[in-house]
């Protein structure tokens, strides 16, 4: 795999930016490269980088982090440090960045950097089970408010539908359709395509998600015994 | 083959609103439901229906008063603090007999508290939060499906009886994510001759009020509410049973709380405990008959919840006191778990209450 000094994950919230930007750089870093994750969401107080900060700092990966991510102060705020994922050359920089266009508005203030450098990809993470994401041109929509708000367009796109705990292969080979029309109006590639681990195993060409944050332990709820809808 | 999709709890319900009819959304953001409010704002103008961000949660309570007053499906969201501003508004609807659909995605409190899961508004959503006597149908979903089906099933229930119907949620159930599907969901259209619709100068005039300066008359109105919540009292109870059928312990749990209490129930199990579960669903009307019943069966009773103890009041008295009931609970944005729950089942196997 090719990899860009700088690769930044954006998205429709809930498509699974976050994940796939942690299990990214434990890739890089398996590689021997010097990873730098940078959390530039300032839009949702919960489901963060600095979930997985044991994890990643393990793995040798630094982590740039608002001063207040998981102290449930809902404040938005970047970091001073944040400049260093664009400035220091000897870094692979990976930028997760916050959902929809309110979320990628924070991003735009990097933007002249990234641009001057010029090695970045920029991957739009798309889950075609995300009900606000369920066709490709919903999607594009998406793609181009966010567009708008950071002022970098998108490279590439990654394929991350899934059903949470009931993805199956099937579900995702369904999803392959949506894929190629999205790059066909978009223009964009298909870079990666990711999956939970288990299931990447028995689907070629797939990023297994290897790290899987989970923030809550419950039990899948089976469907209620008696229906709800009357 | 049912289409499924994946959703957050607030996504569920601002989605579920949508099916069911609701084209008018009034509120104001709070974490941790604003994903409903940003799933309004992003749908309701592409199917012609109405988001508005009001100025204040009181403004946006008066709003969903007036949407209703001329018989629209409308809706309001929030999370504790937001709901307490909104307790005044709640009142005139009930005291004006409108149907409305209100969301409580709680947060720690009292006061400004915390933005971590709660359910320790169970009393002002039960017993009133408002000034004056009233009911409002409380649902709790435990999952994020139920997030969707129990959001059609109270603006039916709302539109069925005149009342307020509210999702009392939290905030994993509204941020976590599951799939689900709107596959069979049952919308039900009521006529509403009672509303505000304009005349045309072709029938008297419909008036929408709560005022009433005779007490005569404003005891008359009362009693004839109470004569309509006895029938949903009745009626619309709703609850699940788990391993209940030989239960010598019954663990009493709803929401978020009940996902945690069925781990616990099974570990319990495997240890030869013999104990089920009863999760409330309606927590007004709340489901008085099945615990009535398993206080004849049962040794004790343990309520598991996210306050310091709320609910454990209305299994006292829908048991009438039989059996003993204990608290099994954390408070202020932290959630049991199963450990603590298997714990205090293990207590109530010794006796321990």
């Amino acid at each position: 795999m090719e990899h860009k000094r700088v690769t930044l994950f954006a998205g429709h919230y809930g498509s699974g930016k976050t994940n796939i930007a942690v299990n990214y750089a434990l890739h890089l870093a398996s590689e021997g490269k010097k990873v730098c994750i940078g959390d530039l969401d300032i839009v949702n107080p919960y489901f963060r980088t600095k979930d997985s900060a044991e994890e990643l700092t393990k793995a040798g990966v630094e982590l740039i982090s608002p001063q207040f991510a998981n102290t449930n102060v809902d404040l938005p705020a970047l970091p001073a440090e944040a400049y260093r994922l664009v400035e220091d050359k000897s870094i692979y920089a990976i930028m997760d960045i916050g959902g929809d266009d309110r979320g990628a508005y924070a991003l735009g203030r990097y933007t002249p950097s990234i641009l001057e450098e010029n090695n970045y990809r920029m991957a739009f993470v798309a889950n075609c089970y995300r009900p606000l994401t369920r066709t490709p041109e919903d999607a594009l929509e998406v793609m181009r408010e966010i567009e708008n708000a950071c002022h970098l367009r998108f490279t590439c796109i990654v394929n991350n539908s899934n059903l949470g705990e009931e993805t199956t292969p099937e579900t995702i080979r369904a999803s392959e359709k949506f894929i190629s029309e999205l790059s066909r109006i978009s223009g964009l590639p298909l870079w990666l395509t990711t999956a939970r681990e288990d299931i990447a195993r028995e689907i070629e060409n797939v990023f297994p998600l290897r790290l899987q944050k989970k923030i809550f332990d419950l039990p899948p709820q089976k469907p209620a015994s008696r229906p709800l809808w009357g | 083959m049912e289409e499924r999709v994946l959703m957050k709890g607030n996504e569920a319900i601002a989605e579920a609103a949508i099916r069911a009819g609701c084209r008018h959304y009034f509120g104001y953001p709070i974490t941790p439901q604003t994903e409903i409010a940003a799933y309004m704002a992003k749908k309701m103008p592409k199917i012609g229906g109405v988001f508005l961000q009001a100025e204040s949660e009181i403004a946006s309570i008066n709003m969903v008063y007036g949407a209703a007053a001329a018989g629209m499906r409308v809706m309001t969201s929030s999370s504790s603090p937001g709901i307490s501003l909104k307790t005044e508004g709640l009142s005139y609807i009930a005291g004006s007999d409108v149907p409305a659909f209100v969301v409580n995605v709680q947060r720690g409190g009292p006061g400004l508290g915390g933005i971590q899961p709660s359910q320790s508004d169970y009393f002002q959503a039960t017993k009133g939060g408002g000034h004056g006597d009233y009911r409002m149908i409380v649902l709790a979903p435990a999952s994020v499906q139920e997030m969707a089906s129990l959001t059609i099933k109270g603006f039916n229930l709302a539109d069925k009886y005149l009342m307020t119907a509210m999702i009392l949620a939290d905030g994993t159930i509204g941020q976590m994510m599951e799939p689900i599907s709107f596959e069979d969901a049952e919308i039900e259209n009521y006529d509403k001759p009672w509303a505000l619709t304009g005349t045309n100068c072709e029938r008297k005039h419909n008036i929408v009020n709560s005022l009433y300066l005779k007490p005569e008359e404003l005891e008359v109105k009362n009693f004839e509410r109470y004569e309509r919540y006895k029938i949903v009292e009745e009626n619309e109870p709703m609850w699940e049973e788990y391993m209940m059928e030989d239960a010598e312990y019954c663990v009493v749990a709803f929401g978020i709380a009940s996902r945690v209490a069925k781990n616990a129930v099974v570990a319990a199990r495997e240890e030869g405990i013999k104990v089920g579960l009863i999760r409330p669903i309606t927590l007004w009307p709340f489901p008085k008959k099945p615990l009535l019943a398993a206080a004849d069966k049962v040794k004790g009773f343990i309520s598991v919840e996210l306050n310091m103890g709320q609910m454990i009041e209305d299994i006292k008295l829908a048991t009438q006191c039989k059996k003993p009931v204990s608290l099994c609970n954390r408070t202020g944005g932290m959630i049991p778990s199963p450990d603590q729950v298997l714990e205090s089942i293990r207590n109530a196997a010794k006796g321990v209450f």
